[in-house]
């Protein structure tokens, strides 16, 4: 096994921590394998309606 | 074929084949293989010919140097409970179902119905920890942290959504907002909006069967039983971690907790137990969105620690042709109108309007596709903007807010400025609102493409200047907040300069005993020491103090003072981690009698076994001293935790002491409720009391007397301790002078705040300068430690490039029209424009580029017309207004 180490990140979850996550690696320079179970990413925040204390939509 | 749709928790219905929802991303059908009869009609019918029916499932080998555990969690499902009857009464809902039925997406469009008749409901029940803090009903002995604060959001919306009074009611055991601004949201719920909050344990629900009504049987506070009919009632389910989850825990060799939630330790919060593997999000532990979001930037921080030297191995940079000058060149525009499938072209006469297109002014070239968001369809816009020399693109499609960047990108890889495009929304804004009036659409969509063409021949160029980044970082404050986020950053490779007011690191974290899962915090925090002093890319400046601050993202200058000396440094970015400290009261007898002591004094007496603390026989615990006062309206979050975890201790230490907690509501929230459930179990007392009935506490004699009104015996309690602990506020220092130096905003109390206060938690409104642990808000030490993780990894955005873009759209100022009056500079939220001598007895502003959002404020509010935002000048936005208005 070499040191060689590999520049990218697995990350299993779409919802706002796995986005947020890849976000943040990708936009530092690492390859990011986003994976999710459903067809779209956004997880269970994108079927709440409102998010407190400002009211803004969850989308 | 149609099924339960998912996303609206089965309220509607679906297609075989169907988008999740309007806004998913990717925006795309699925093929529900169990539902779908094969008939293969969508394949035939779809114009894009995107499907592919007989695709297969392919197993893809990935290779990585880490790996982050996002995975979420289910909500409870309460159908196997008796007592709720979720499964028989249609009108005893989930609040995530609740969700769904107030969104605008949802099955009702966003009117409140019940389920059984849509009638809308005149009273609605929520009921709390279904599924949380119960060994009875299912295993959930956890608080699952949220639903105290979407019970009270839902319930503020559902009135907000109603035609008629509505009467909202929560039925509660301890209302836990302990969060930033959850007390004041729960305050004006209760006060000004009016949701009735009930102290109670649920005995029943049974349903009329005429009516479908819900009658509600419970015990109050006194234990008396009350009954009281609803038209809904919502569950307000916790969160669970589900069998699949527990099952890819074990593929994947990570050890979860008895609750079945991740494992981790209080100094390495996102850490799994395997290394490289780390951990975010309700897998770990259920909460809200903010601490997500923190969380996640803290996973992230974690394995770019361990994978720094490959940094940018793997991703390239893109690189694109020279930009043409066009600047003397007459405009010749391109138009682009998108038939989008059906959604255009199914209502507006598309050929029609590339007709029209044709003959405005300046348009050289008009063609329309089926999807001009299409790969082929960039490629054929990069060829044609060569071959007619096209110096102006128009695309009359959707919304820019989602594909104008893209379209961007295309006139940048065809060489032009990516400025000199325009978008008109022939979608959203006509043929969506517009669908049974075809002709008039096609009118609108003439209308709106000939305005963009007006606009686009004035467009220009804009320069994209770009500022270099020193890639070195200041954090300011030593205590646990700051070495986590130095040593993230020093890890990640970049230098950082760590400033602490106190000569030694550690702040707060010094005078703490232990954890609440036990560790011992003087071990994790001399570690923490030991690792910042040795690291050769952390400079340590102790006893020193900022003095002064200037500069922007990328480019800061901060001058530190140290023993009297200044020393001037140059870094890219700032994590503001200074901490918060513990309120002195002035009630309760707090420093006229040493057996009345604050959570610091008690850490620090047990530290040392004093004999006050080991031969008292009796305590009193008083929580909420100073805080969810009016004077003070928010919960510091960890005295409730520290208290019990204290009197644990303290019967630890002797049995025998009778212990006394006198709590408003116990916030012991996530798993913390583990030691609530167990100071119960060893004859720790909870009496609650009322904000206006606070208890007394006296001198009776040599000894001490607290009087209590104990709301279940109705009946006032005396008690006569030797020891009275205090469960004191978290106060923020005094922020203002290092706020004022940054250009930071404080909140009411004097919290530093966020930029959004669920999406962007640590990072503050002005660019490169992060927020961590308590100088953001009260919060215990791996909470604290994620959130500088967090920091360190957002920073990382910023320094781990060598020169930032500045954006195009920006204020500037014209010289000659300004008199320097500084209306503009009072107008900037951003502190982007100034008013400087210019030149020899000349004032004038000056737009600072890289601090500018392009809002547009300070070109409303200049008198004379000399300050303006590019790309929206008026002349330009005129000519959109005449365009417009002289179809």
């Amino acid at each position: 096994m070499t040191n060689e180490k590999i520049g990218s990140v697995i990350v299993i979850g779409g919802g706002i921590a796995g986005m947020q996550a890849s976000l943040d690696l990708a936009d530092s320079g690492y390859y990011v394998h986003l994976v999710d179970r459903s067809p779209t990413i956004g997880g269970l925040m994108a079927q709440l309606d409102k998010t407190f204390p400002t009211n803004d939509c969850t989308m | 074929m149609t099924a339960g749709n998912e996303f609206n928790r089965g309220f509607d219905f679906r297609a075989a084949i169907y988008i999740k929802y309007a806004q998913a991303v990717p925006l795309a059908y699925t093929i529900d293989r169990d539902l779908c009869i094969g008939c293969g009609l969508c394949e035939k019918v779809c114009l894009a010919e995107a499907i592919r029916y007989d695709d297969e499932p392919r197993r893809t080998e990935l290779e990585a140097g880490a790996v982050i555990l996002a995975l979420g969690n289910d909500v409870f499902n309460p159908g196997n409970l008796d007592v709720y009857k979720y499964a028989e009464f249609p009108n005893v809902v989930t609040s995530m179902e609740f969700e769904r039925i107030l969104s605008a997406t949802g099955p009702y469009l966003g009117h409140v119905h019940r389920p059984s008749d849509l009638k809308e409901p005149e009273k609605i029940a929520w009921l709390q920890c279904i599924g949380s803090r119960d060994m009875n009903q299912c295993d959930n002995p956890y608080c699952s942290s949220v639903c105290c604060m979407y019970a009270t959001k839902e319930a503020v919306i559902a009135k907000e959504h109603s035609e008629h009074p509505l009467d909202t009611a929560i039925f509660f055991m301890d209302m836990r907002t302990y969060g930033k601004d959850f007390e004041k949201y729960y305050n004006r719920a209760r006060e000004e909006v009016g949701v009735r909050y009930v102290r109670s344990r649920i005995h029943s629900i049974e349903e009329d069967p005429d009516t479908n009504d819900l009658i509600l049987r419970y015990a109050d506070e006194s234990g008396n039983i009350q009954v009281e009919k609803f038209d809904m009632v919502i569950l307000s389910v916790g969160l669970e971690t589900p069998k699949e989850l527990k099952e890819l825990a074990k593929r994947l060799d990570i050890d979860l907790d008895k609750d079945h939630f991740v494992e981790t330790a209080t100094f390495t919060p996102v850490e799994t137990s395997r290394k490289g593997v780390y951990v975010c999000g309700t897998f770990l532990e259920p909460k809200d969105i903010p601490y997500s979001v923190m969380e996640a930037s803290g996973a992230a921080c974690g394995a770019e620690e361990i994978l720094s030297d490959a940094r940018g191995t793997l991703v390239k940079e893109k690189s694109y042709p020279e930009e043409k000058d066009v600047s003397s060149e007459e405009p010749r525009v391109g138009v682009f109108v998108c038939n989008c499938g059906i959604n255009i072209g199914g209502i507006v006469d598309v050929p029609a309007v590339t007709e029209y297109v044709r003959t405005l002014p300046a348009v050289v070239y008009a063609e329309h596709n089926l999807f001009t968001c299409s790969q082929d369809t960039q490629e054929k816009i990069t060829e044609v903007i060569k071959q007619e020399g096209l110096n102006r693109v128009v695309v009359a499609s959707c919304s820019p807010r989602t594909h104008e960047p893209m379209f961007q990108e295309t006139l940048k890889d065809a060489g032009l400025n990516q400025y000199l495009f325009e978008m008109a929304n022939i979608r959203n804004q006509c043929s969506w609102v517009h669908f049974k009036e075809g002709e008039k659409a096609t009118e609108k969509a003439k209308d709106l493409v000939r305005m963009a063409v007006a606009r686009a021949r004035l467009i220009q160029s804009l320069p994209q200047p770009t500022i270099s980044v020193d890639h070195k970082a200041l954090v300011v404050g030593g205590g646990v907040s700051g070495m986590a986020a130095a040593l993230g950053l020093a890890d990640q490779g970049f230098h950082t300069y760590l400033v602490e007011q106190a000569n030694e690191l550690g702040g707060n974290a010094l005078k703490l005993v232990s954890t609440w899962r036990g560790e011992k915090i003087a071990d994790g925090v001399e570690e923490m020491v030991r690792q910042v002093e040795d690291h050769p890319l952390i400079d340590v400046y102790k006893g020193s103090n900022i003095k002064e601050a200037t500069g922007f993202v990328g480019n800061f200058e901060t001058t530190v003072s140290q023993n009297g000396t200044d020393v001037t440094l140059k870094h890219g970015a700032v994590i503001v981690a200074v901490g918060a400290e513990e309120y002195k009261p002035s009630e309760y007898l707090y420093g006229e009698d040493d057996r009345v002591l604050t959570h610091l004094d008690l850490d620090s007496a047990v530290a040392s076994k004093e004999e006050r603390i080991t031969k008292a026989k009796t305590a009193v615990f008083i929580q909420c001293v100073g805080s969810r006062e009016p004077e003070r309206p928010y919960c510091s979050k960890l005295c409730c935790t520290h208290t019990i975890h204290s009197a644990l201790e303290l019967k630890e230490m002797n049995p025998e002491m009778d212990i006394y907690i006198l709590y408003r509501d116990i916030r012991t929230y996530g798993q913390r409720e583990e030691l609530y459930r167990e100071a119960r179990s060893r004859g720790v007392i909870f009496i609650r009391y009322d904000l206006e009935q606070k208890p007394d506490v006296k001198k009776n004699g040599d000894g001490i007397s607290v009087a209590v009104k104990d709301p279940i015996l109705g009946r006032d309690i005396e008690i006569k301790p030797g020891l009275v602990v205090l469960a004191c506020a978290i106060v923020p220092r005094d922020n203002t002078p290092l706020a004022q130096m940054y250009k930071l905003a404080l909140n009411e109390e004097g919290f530093f705040m966020e930029a959004h206060a669920k999406l962007r938690p640590v990072e503050s409104a002005t660019e490169g300068i992060f927020l961590a642990g308590m100088a953001h808000y009260p919060k215990p030490i791996d909470e604290s430690i994620a959130q500088a993780k967090a920091t360190a990894s957002r920073a990382s955005v910023v320094l781990s490039k060598d020169e930032l873009t500045i954006e195009g759209v920006i204020s500037h100022v014209n010289e000659i029209l300004c008199r320097g009056c500084g209306k503009c500079e009072d107008a900037c939220p951003f502190g982007a424009i100034a008013v400087a001598e210019r030149e020899e007895g000349r004032r004038a502003a000056y737009v600072e580029g890289a601090l500018c959002k392009g809002c547009g404020a300070c070109s409303v509010a200049c008198p004379t017309g000399a300050a303006g935002l590019r790309h929206f000048m008026d002349s330009q936005v005129l000519a959109m207004v005449e365009a417009g208005l002289g179809g």
